[in-house]
């Protein structure tokens, strides 16, 4: 059978800004078939993105397609002029960008956004195209599909708004469309909604799709064939079925192993006699003017009660919105909480951070999700790691710079990095640093507020792998804040679900797994399996969607 | 212990060309106003000339003005009135104003309020006008135009630093240098500081023209620098009535302050690169 897409020898050149010319894509070659789904897969940098925009004969500003043919449907992408490849994309060729909230104009009603492509290429009448994209609203399962376009972007939830933006994709009766990791930014529960949907609407159209991910679990879902991508070269080329079971690179296997179940293992059983290091007591925290009870008008956490004995971890999972960060912040001090009360070992801690002393504050330390956004950007590893020792423990000169190479060396970074700024170390790196500042403190407590949801799968794992080394060696404890199960079960002794501002349920992973919670059931049954059944297998309580899932 | 270790660290900048003749002509105006005394070919003071507005000659090499006293000289003098009062005001202008908006920022609340309050009445007088009762008012003396041109331009600074900061302020590292429990000044000086600092010194340079030209309107209306000295504003008002004539001596200051504004101008927006890729 003739291939839809053809790509023979596909060079990318990007310019730095030095002048110099870096090959980003070195040789690629790509069939996909009419009807077939390819997932592109790799961690960040590897080119996945690059290479599903060529298919449209685009690259990014700074990027040249410096070699090789791009066939689709016959054409040769890269021989067309602009004009033409105007003509093919939206029309052939569509795209589903990663975050729909930002690829939609506020402004502008979405109707008006979805038909947009029919009018520049004059397929039907508006009429004629709004009943068409009313269709495919239904199609795709969304609630209310005659009114919804009528709303503005920032009136539906996030996973809506990825499924209207697939619904614009879809208008024109594409051949091919290009998916750039449409569910990385939603919840897993609402991430299946939008799985279910694009997966049903492809099937039954038989439209060829390029799914660009870094998360295997879903890839192994939706696609009939995987590539997977390194450092702008393919590594592995197989079915689904076969990649899975069968991986032959190493950089599969890692990305595979990554995805094994990894138990917290030995842990450090309670002291009867010692007192918790942390308790939390019915604290409520929220924003907005105060009421008349003295309680913020939007409480993003009500009445939360934790414990956390010394050496232990504790996990708090739970959607975007369920209050988790907000409490990480209350107990950091960050965020005043509004009534309740904080104990760090047996001491009553302020619920402001200016009000708590500095060995308070040196004891409790926070690592926040994004590195890029929590080192500044113009100081150097060494100030960055300095400044803690200075300030708490007043070292200074060569005792100073013999602490900051053993941090490093324990996060395991060379000591060449010491005089580079944070942009030019990767993410996985600055994670690190970000974390060593947080050791530099000396602390006993760290609250980890989605440390690793920003890093790719197999940089994550050895990022939980230093975190419980670290916990062996220094009789830390950690309070572990993320939406992704398997991360917090890895580490994790005890693991708290939140939902709407409260704790929903306690589970000690060691004692049961068994969540009894009906909305713990949902999350824990949402979480992507590396089975490519698993999607079409899974039964949800609709019930159960209908209470808990906003997308 | 690895080799790159022991590697210098390099950096490189990419310095455009236009960026470096707008650099070479403000070198050119600081060098000719700190050796003035010494380079000048007449006294200022001095009538040389038989003739007033006497036209460029080898002599006097830009000619003379309403007096018949060497142009070339008295511009070289004029050099160090304005870029002198004009550096000392934006210095004024931009130390204040920029640590002020920081701090704004950082500390919020009443302070912010009430502060930003107060300026915004402030930026709200028109500056010629209020420039125009100052010096009315308590006449112009060096010091009293110093101190005035860089009050006017202290609200302006202060919201451009202020905005900026508030950006900042927001960022993941600021949290964590507060919850260490670090001051307002080291948040404000070593955290918030060397990420606007780049934009801060391009607003210093155009606070600088500003203030040139604001000072040469001021001289030229005859409220600034008094005479007997004279800066490039008190020469264009002089030597007007040399404007039917076509004389050098109005066309030559007018000349002086615009090389000195462009080439600021330019400078700024073709300010130094950084380059990242330092594997090149």
């Amino acid at each position: 059978m003739e291939n839809l897409v053809e790509i023979r020898d596909l060079k990318v050149e990007a310019t730095t800004d030095a002048g110099r010319r870096i090959e980003i894509i070195q040789g690629v070659d790509l069939d996909i078939a009419p009807g077939e789904i390819v997932a592109l897969i790799g961690e960040s940098g590897s080119g996945k993105t690059t290479i599903a925009l060529t298919v449209m004969g685009y690259a990014r500003p700074g990027c040249r397609i410096s070699g090789g043919t791009v066939m689709v449907a016959g054409k040769n992408m890269l021989a067309l002029s602009e004009g033409q490849r105007a003509k093919v994309r939206g029309l052939e060729v569509s795209y589903v960008p990663q975050s729909a909230a930002a690829a939609f104009n506020p402004s502008k009603r979405i109707i008006d956004q979805v038909i947009e492509v029919t009018r520049i290429h004059k397929l039907m009448s508006p009429a004629e195209a709004k009943e068409k994209a009313i269709g495919l609203f239904k199609a795709l399962s969304l609630p209310d599909p005659d009114g919804i376009g009528n709303r503005y972007p920032h009136q539906v939830s996030g996973g809506q708004l990825q499924r209207l933006a697939a619904a614009m994709a879809l208008i024109s009766d594409p051949k091919l469309i290009i998916f750039d990791e449409p569910t990385t930014a939603l919840d897993v529960t609402t991430q299946i909604e939008v799985l279910r949907a694009f997966k049903a609407v492809m099937k039954k159209s038989g439209i060829a799709g390029v799914y660009v991910s870094h998360d295997l679990a879903v890839v192994a879902q939706i696609a009939d064939r995987i590539v997977v991508l390194r450092g702008g070269a393919v590594q592995e080329v197989g079915t689904t079925a076969e990649l899975l079971a069968d991986a032959r690179h190493p950089y599969t296997r890692e990305l595979l192993s990554a995805f094994e179940p990894k138990p917290r293992g030995e842990s450090v059983p309670v002291a009867p006699e010692s007192r918790p290091l942390l308790q939390v007591n019915s604290l409520i925290a929220g924003y907005g003017p105060v009421q008349a009870d003295g309680l913020p008008l939007i409480k993003a956490v009500q009445e939360a009660s934790l414990v956390l004995e010394r050496g232990r971890n504790l996990g708090i999972i739970g959607e975007s919105g369920c209050g988790k960060s907000t409490l990480a912040r209350s107990i950091a001090g960050i965020l005043p909480a509004s009534a309740g009360n904080l104990t760090l070992d047996g001491h009553e801690l302020a619920r402001s951070a200016r009000q708590r002393s500095r060995e308070q504050l040196r004891e409790l330390q926070i690592v926040f999700q994004h590195a890029d956004t929590s080192l500044n950007p113009a100081k150097s590893i060494e100030e960055i790691l300095g400044r803690p020792l200075k300030f708490y423990h007043g070292m200074k000169g060569k005792a100073r710079d013999a602490r900051i190479d053993e941090l490093l060396d324990m996060v395991r970074l060379s000591k060449a990095l010491r005089s580079r700024t944070p942009a030019e170390l990767s993410g996985g790196q600055k994670q690190r640093v970000n974390f060593a500042r947080a050791l530099a403190a000396e602390p006993k407590l760290i609250v980890c507020d989605e440390i690793t949801s920003a890093l790719d799968t197999v940089v994550a794992a050895a990022v939980i792998d230093l975190l419980k080394e670290m916990q062996r060696e220094l009789s830390l404890s950690y309070i572990f804040i993320s939406h992704d199960l398997s991360v917090v079960e890895a580490i994790c002794d005890e693991i708290v679900v939140m939902y709407n501002g409260r704790k929903v349920e306690e589970i000690t992973p060691a004692v049961s797994k068994v969540p009894q919670h009906p909305y713990s059931k949902l999350l824990f049954s949402s979480v992507p399996k590396l089975d490519p059944g698993w999607l079409d297998r899974l039964e949800r309580d609709p019930e159960l969607v209908k209470t808990y899932v906003q997308g | 212990m690895t080799i790159s270790t022991t590697m210098p660290r390099r950096l490189s900048y990419r310095f455009s060309w236009v960026g470096m003749i707008g650099f070479a002509i403000i070198l050119f105006w600081a060098v000719i106003a700190l050796l003035a005394p010494h380079i000048i070919p007449y006294p200022v003071g001095e009538i040389v000339d038989e003739d007033y507005f006497g036209p460029m000659s080898s002599k006097l090499l830009l000619g003379s003005d309403y007096l018949g006293r060497d142009m070339l000289s008295r511009i070289i003098m004029g050099a160090r009135y304005t870029v002198g009062i004009s550096l000392a005001a934006v210095c004024l202008a931009c130390f204040t104003g920029g640590a002020l908006g920081m701090a704004a920022a950082v500390v919020g609340g009443w302070f912010d309020t009430v502060l930003s309050r107060f300026l915004d009445a402030l930026n709200s007088i028109p500056s010629k006008l209020s420039g125009l009762v100052i010096a009315a008012a308590v006449g112009s003396s060096l010091s009293v135009l110093i101190v005035m041109l860089g009050v006017i331009y202290i609200p302006g600074a202060y919201r451009f630093a202020r905005s900026l900061a508030v950006n900042i302020n927001t960022m993941d590292y600021i949290t964590v240098a507060r919850t260490r429990g670090e001051g307002i000044s080291y948040v404000v000086f070593s955290e918030i500081l060397p990420n606007i600092i780049g934009p801060l010194l391009a607003d210093f340079g155009i606070r600088f023209v500003f203030i040139v030209l604001l000072l040469s309107g001021l001289s030229f209306l005859g409220l600034g620098v008094q005479p007997p000295y004279a800066d490039w504003g008190a020469l264009v008002h002089e030597n007007i009535g040399g404007l039917p004539f076509g004389a050098p001596a109005v066309i030559v200051p007018s000349l002086a302050i615009a090389s000195l504004t462009i080439s600021v101008n330019l400078l700024i927006d073709n300010l130094p690169k950084k380059i990242r890729d330092r594997s090149a």
